[in-house]
């Protein structure tokens, strides 16, 4: 899963740097993510895994780093799942 | 708790005289030169209103949220140049207070403000960012002897020449992201403003908020802990849209009053024939209690947001949209009102010297649109639209 996530931060936040240096707890906002370009990440990351994020889960500390994103869709599968 | 209700309504009630007795007869002057409202600003500051948002342990008056909106109110309906200055200082207060998490530099900060009534400015806008808060081209740039300092050209820092300290944004470190934003507090000896531009504009003249090129030397504890992404979407953000919201709220107050009076001194002049004008009031009153509504609700539910644990609803994207719509409804709304006010006062509303001007009114409120621009406003919500789900 964190590869796959890091392939749509790769393609959607437009981080200056390498996504691939990126550690899973690395601060995807302090590497450079816009709010912008989250939202276009959140897009894609729903669409890839077939999920929508609710309200609850749409703000910066889900989507500030792969391995929070990664905890984020694990409980929506599971819930999905149930 | 009934403690609380009688410290509130003491605080809004002094307030409300201040804005009485010294805001309102200096308002035209404030106006016409363009100067900042010194005498106001005084007057709060020997009622110690300039902390009392501070809680009591750290020196201040311990005064909620909602009393601070009502005075912002209350001096909205006198001077909208005092309110804006009074509004702007609260922002600061309110965010720092909210924020400090304990640290004991930003304690003394606080509770210095509360002995001194010092009066805090704000240094977010910054050219070559777009016009957006969310990033800084300044930033914290360290010295070998382990200061620290910045440089900043802020196109507009609002009473930047007569306030005691700052607060401003910056990158955290010289390598960091634009969006890798701190805030810093820097007090008036560490700083340096060399005027950029000039202030004459058509509204808001009493808050001289020309640009300036700001320079400051600090030290790493007057660096706010908690990263500016959170403190602008819990506290900088919904606490400036409510606060300016209810300062417009009390301009527009006011230029429905001033319509009011002239209907009833029409309707005085010819008994038992309502005048046309009474029509139009009718009409005002809808548009203005359309923004008394939005006003209210916003600041409702910011409270309520704030008193659950860990303020978790005020960093999602629902919320966002919520405070900045409050914030353009409001920014629009307060300009319908005064215009109104000036179709029912006509040519008695147009002048300046009348008891039913609105022209000050007019101007001041349609500074509203331009304080975070609007449309740069609603290029965020568009953007958080996409995925936001029930909002």
């Amino acid at each position: 899963m964190n590869d796959e996530i890091r392939q749509i931060i790769q393609d959607h936040a437009r981080l200056p740097n390498d996504v691939a240096a990126l550690g899973v707890d690395a601060d995807l906002y302090q590497a450079g993510m816009t709010s912008h370009a989250s939202v276009n990440v959140m897009l894609a990351l729903e669409d890839r895994f077939d999920v929508e994020f609710p309200d609850r889960m749409l703000k910066r500390s889900v989507f500030e780093s792969i391995a929070s994103i990664a905890t984020a869709l694990e409980e929506l599968q599971v819930e999905a799942a149930a | 708790m009934s403690v609380a209700v009688d410290r509130d309504a003491t605080f809004v009630a002094a307030v409300s005289r201040i804005a009485d007795d010294v805001a309102a007869p200096n308002a035209v002057d404030v106006d016409r030169q363009a100067r900042f409202p010194a005498e106001a600003i005084q007057a709060l500051r020997d009622e110690q209103a300039l902390s009392a948002f501070i809680p009591t342990e750290l020196g201040g008056a311990g005064v909620s949220f909602e009393a601070v909106a009502a005075a912002c109110l209350a001096l909205g309906r006198r001077c909208g140049a005092s309110a804006m200055v009074f509004a702007m200082h609260q922002i600061q207060v309110v965010t720092i207070a909210r924020h400090l998490d304990q640290a004991p530099w930003f304690e003394a900060y606080l509770r210095d403000v509360a002995d001194e009534q010092r009066l805090i400015a704000s240094v977010t806008s910054e050219i070559g960012t777009g016009g957006d808060m969310g990033r800084s081209v300044a930033a914290v740039t360290p010295a070998p002897d382990g200061t620290l300092s910045f440089e900043k050209r802020a196109p507009t820092v609002s009473y930047g020449a007569y306030a005691d300290d700052l607060l401003t944004t910056l990158r955290r470190t010289p390598d960091a992201e634009p969006s890798d934003q701190v805030l810093v507090l820097s007090r008036g000896e560490q700083i340096e403003l060399e005027p950029a531009g000039t202030w004459d504009p058509l509204g808001m003249r009493g808050t001289c908020s020309p640009g300036y090129t700001v320079r400051a030397e600090f030290l790493p504890e007057q660096i706010l802990a908690t990263p500016f992404s959170s403190v602008s979407v819990e506290s900088m953000v919904p606490v400036s849209h409510i606060l300016w919201s209810h300062l417009w709220l009390g301009i527009a107050t006011d230029a429905f009053d001033r319509a009011r009076s002239f209907v009833r001194a029409a309707a005085k002049q010819k008994p038992g024939q309502p005048p046309p004008t009474a029509l139009r009031l009718s009409h005002l009153m809808s548009e203005l209690s359309l923004l008394r509504a939005e006003v209210s609700s916003g600041l409702r539910g910011f409270v309520e947001a704030s008193q659950e644990p860990g303020r978790e609803s005020l960093s999602t994207m629902a919320s966002q949209l919520r405070f900045n719509n409050l914030k353009i409804a409001a920014s629009e709304q307060a300009p319908r009102v005064c215009q109104g006010a000036m179709g029912v006062c006509g040519i008695m509303g147009f002048k300046n010297d009348t008891p039913f001007s609105v022209g000050r009114h007019l101007r001041d409120t349609m500074s509203a649109c331009l304080m975070v621009a609007n449309e740069r406003i609603h290029q965020t919500n568009a953007s958080l639209l996409l995925i936001a789900k029930d909002v």
